[in-house]
């Protein structure tokens, strides 16, 4: 389904069985089973059919499911996919996206399988992970490239090793990227994921990220550890005087669009039809976060 | 004969008025005659108490084959007391002895040569770990082991149905009338409550310390009016193993999980009020309990008007930021609390029995909201498990204060993950009985929350709440585990027991069998 | 299926199993030790056995070594190291045999 909640996309090794058996207690919106970094080259057969065997027996009670597998480039990735398709995957987060050809690509592996494994064509997504300049600049034509895709994201890591920077607290040096992908993503009407924030020890440093991310309009963060997905939860989650302006500005709305009028005043701040979608959003997010207690 | 809780008691321990587990309160408001030691009139005032070894000392107490000595585990990983007395038990070619140990555990794996060669024939514990606990699953013991809560102890003590003949205290300072205290030593342990039941009731107590200090070592927990010997030794422990240097609170997230639903659970219910009682112990999901309730304190500005445990700093913290009027301690995990316990006007020592015995006129479980307990295994009935493994049955926990606080507390909260490693906890029969379903009300693991069908009063105060993890029959729980992991089948014993698990009133609620033979 | 090589998967890490095939002549030999042999011995036999007859193996001398994994981890290690001692890499019967 491409339009659901998305705040946290947890990676997994899929190689590890301890983590993957019970993932789900964490509750992130997403899970990503990882067959490419996490995985020794060694493994890679191995995590492939235990990514397969969990998704068959596993219930990870209806969190989405997606694969990171190796690039199309690699020999490894038309066996990730089928893998991944025969056991239900709902989506194929493919990495190092440069150019909508990448994407091609594996949209045609993934539909090669969906025919072999009687899934119907065309129910799996694709997100593309882009992590390097020719990536960001391709942006907009990669987020458009299929009717499968779901969302875009930013890898920091191997971005600012191209980039010839390094990463820094502020993220200064992912200004530029972070900006042209929500741009990108929102122009194309899809999702915009940030990169993964590797100091988990360091609470308030992954604070002041996730708030700007969600600020610049991201949708969701990638995670490494389950300490992270209750303080992006938190972040995401309207607060409760969002929620009451929103409820405020559905109402008179609704009110007003009955006498015709177009534009008014609510507590000091103009209202018009414009802000109607983003209200209904706030309320949505802030049901979906568990955090709504009105009654709309 | 079957108990309450459908254990099979084989009737050839049901002797000497010995009954089978029949409730909670079976023996509410009945007599009984308390116990009384044979003592020495220690008149002549010139008399020392000091004594240069501790086999002189074992010698004028008299200790023949066939005695019973006691010791309390105030010294944890880190008691050296139990060996150093064994062993010289064992040279002085004493045998047939009888341990009454508050608990026994790794540090004392020295002491399972001495069971088999006959030395030691008998054991009655709370906690019992390691290779002892293989020792007597595998049947080394010449006679049955007693299995008691620490509340179980001390009315088995008071009751007569244990008469120690000599009690061994560890005292990290004593003078040399037999003042002894937990505090001021080398290797200080905060308490000494474990042992005050044994100097009141043993016909002879001996004090065993490292550090002799000046008459009088005021204000004592053991004292000189009740101890007849006084031995210094190098080294009574390991200061590291006795006491953490600071408990850390768990970071694991599952446990995160548990204890902050439990935090959610607690407050919910009608008892979460200004005044409240909180018990919790040292294990990771129960002490970060503690943590997640401080907000929910603050915001509503609730304090507790009592604390007990197994003392460390989160209750410290608590206590120091006034959101605790008292602490009453019985043992002491860390350094701070061991400071604490000695220095803090409103954190005081009291007796095993003051919190726990269930045949005094009132201990302070029976004042308990809430406990927060851990667990090996939970039944579809709610029945416990903490003393045996779920896979090999051999022993290796303690019932410790986990049945004592389960039957006085108005709400007890067990907290558990759903399965360790394969092995499910909430399964369909337990694999030994500890404490019984009817004392145990919540339990709560990382899938969701069971309510004790008895307690319909915190199902109605819960199910309307919106708590971090779903309501569901314990059933449901058990299901949700096996279907993960597969149902386990039930392991094998052979018939021999080779314990009796005593209920805090002292009457047979289990018993342990020796495990299958593998060599 | 052929087995024309020793192999090994998954690890000794918890809850994962460390499976170790060896092609043979004379039907399957199973040696199992397992953390949890009590409650879940009989339980891994019957993966392990059921795993190689999908797959059609009928030779082999399989030593298991559990660390208390559940069955989709003791059945996945299992068809990882059949498939490598078949030096099978690709085109995997998912679905099928699997």
């Amino acid at each position: 389904m491409k339009t659901r909640l998305r705040r946290t996309m947890m990676f997994l090794n899929a190689q590890r069985a301890s983590l993957v058996k019970d993932a789900y207690i964490y509750k992130p919106d997403s899970i990503i089973f990882d067959l490419e970094d996490a995985v020794a080259e060694n493994q890679k057969d191995s995590a492939r059919i235990a990514l397969y065997n969990a998704l068959k027996s596993i219930n990870y009670k209806g969190i989405e499911l997606v694969v990171r597998i190796n690039g199309l480039d690699t020999p490894h990735a038309k066996e990730d996919i089928r893998a991944a398709i025969a056991g239900g995957i709902h989506a194929v987060r493919v990495p190092k996206t440069e150019t909508p050809g990448d994407i091609y690509a594996a949209e045609k592996e993934i539909e090669k399988a969906e025919r072999e494994f009687g899934i119907e064509i065309g129910r799996t997504m694709i997100m593309g992970a882009i992590e390097s300049p020719l990536g960001v600049i391709n942006a907009f034509d990669i987020a458009k490239s299929s009717k499968r895709m779901m969302g875009i994201s930013i890898g920091a890591g191997d971005y600012t090793r191209t980039m010839q920077t390094t990463r820094s607290i502020e993220g200064i040096e992912l200004q530029g990227a972070r900006s042209q992908l929500v741009i990108a993503a929102r122009a194309a009407g899809i999702m915009c994921f940030d990169t993964v924030y590797t100091d988990i020890e360091n609470t308030e440093g992954f604070i002041n990220e996730v708030k700007l991310i969600k600020q610049l309009g991201f949708d969701g963060k990638s995670i490494i550890s389950p300490k992270q997905i209750p303080i992006v939860h938190s972040v995401f989650a309207p607060s409760q005087s969002e929620i009451r302006r929103a409820e405020k500005t559905i109402r008179a709305l609704k009110e007003h669009s009955q006498g015709g009028v177009g534009v008014f005043t609510v507590d000091g701040q103009m209202i018009d039809i414009a802000m109607l979608e983003g209200a209904n959003r706030t309320i949505a997010l802030a049901k979906a976060s568990g955090v709504y207690e009105g009654d709309l | 004969m079957i108990n309450k809780v459908g254990r099979d008691i084989p009737d050839e321990f049901l002797v000497n008025g010995r009954e089978v587990f029949q409730g909670e309160n079976y023996f509410h408001n009945k007599n009984y005659t308390k116990a009384s030691p044979t003592v020495r009139a220690n008149v002549d005032p010139k008399q020392e108490k000091v004594v240069p070894s501790l086999k002189e000392a074992i010698e004028k107490c008299e200790l023949k084959d066939g005695m019973t000595i006691s010791f309390h585990h105030h010294f944890r990983d880190g008691d050296y007391v139990v060996n150093m007395v064994v062993e010289t038990i064992a040279e002085m070619g004493i045998k047939d002895i009888t341990i009454c140990a508050s608990s026994v555990g790794d540090a004392h794996e020295p002491t399972v040569k001495h069971i088999e060669s006959g030395v030691i024939t008998g054991l009655s514990t709370s906690g019992i770990r390691g290779k002892i606990g293989e020792a007597v699953s595998k049947g080394l013991l010449k006679n049955v082991a007693f299995i008691r809560s620490h509340g179980g102890r001390v009315r088995a003590i008071e009751a007569g149905d244990i008469h120690i003949d000599v009690a061994f205290i560890g005292a990290p300072t004593s003078d040399a009338y037999g003042n002894a205290r937990g505090k001021g030593g080398k290797s200080d342990c905060g308490v000494l409550s474990y042992s005050m039941v044994d100097a009141k009731y043993a016909d002879k107590v001996v004090v065993i310390t490292d550090c002799l200090v000046d008459f009088p070592n005021f204000p004592p927990s053991i004292q000189q009016v009740d101890v007849d010997y006084v031995v210094q030794v190098d080294e009574i422990g390991n200061p590291k193993k006795i006491a953490n240097s600071v408990l850390r609170f768990t970071e694991d997230p599952r446990d995160l999980i548990i204890a902050e639903a439990a935090a959610q659970v607690l407050v919910n219910t009608p008892y979460f009020k200004d005044g409240f009682s909180f018990q919790t112990g040292g294990g990771g999901p129960s002490l970060a309990v503690t943590r997640f309730l401080r907000p929910y304190m603050e915001k509503q500005n609730i304090k507790m008007g009592f604390a007990i445990g197994g003392i460390t700093k989160p209750m410290l913290d608590l206590l120091n930021d006034d959101f605790i009027r008292i602490i009453v301690d019985a043992q002491d995990f860390d350094l701070p609390s061991i400071e604490s316990v000695n220095s803090h006007p409103r954190h005081f020592e009291i007796s095993t029995s003051q919190y726990a015995n269930p045949f005094n006129k009132g201990s302070f479980v029976n004042k308990l909201d809430f406990g927060i307990l851990a667990a090996l295994e939970i039944d579809t009935d709610f029945n416990v498990n903490v003393i045996t493994g779920s896979d090999d049955g051999i022993l290796r926990g303690a019932p410790g204060g986990h049945v004592d606080i389960a039957a006085g507390a108005k709400c007890s909260i067990l907290v558990t993950p759903l399965l360790r490693t394969r092995i499910p906890t909430i399964r369909e029969k337990v694999t030994t009985v500890t404490t019984p379903g009817e004392s145990v009300d919540v339990v709560v693991t990382e899938v969701g929350i069971a309510i004790n069908p008895k307690r319909q009063d915190l199902l109605e105060a819960l199910q309307n709440i919106k708590l971090p993890l779903p309501l569901r029959t314990i059933e449901e729980l058990k299901n949700e585990a096996y279907a993960i992991a597969g149902a386990p089948e039930e392991i094998e014993f052979e018939d021999k027991v080779v314990a009796l698990v005593e209920y805090r009133d002292g009457t047979i609620i289990d018993v342990v069998r020796k495990i299958k033979n593998s060599d | 299926m052929i087995l024309t090589k020793s192999a090994i998967a998954g690890t000794l890490e918890s809850s994962d199993v460390q499976i170790t095939i060896e092609p043979n002549h004379n039907g399957i030999e199973l040696f199992i030790s397992s953390i949890v042999m009590g409650q879940y011995g009989k339980q891994i036999k019957d993966v392990v056995i059921k795993t190689l007859e999908k797959l059609g193996v009928e030779n082999a001398k399989i030593t298991v070594v559990d660390k208390g994994a559940l069955d989709c981890t003791i059945k996945a290690r299992v068809e990882c190291a059949v498939f490598r001692a078949a030096d099978i890499t690709e085109n995997l019967p998912w679905g099928e045999k699997l």
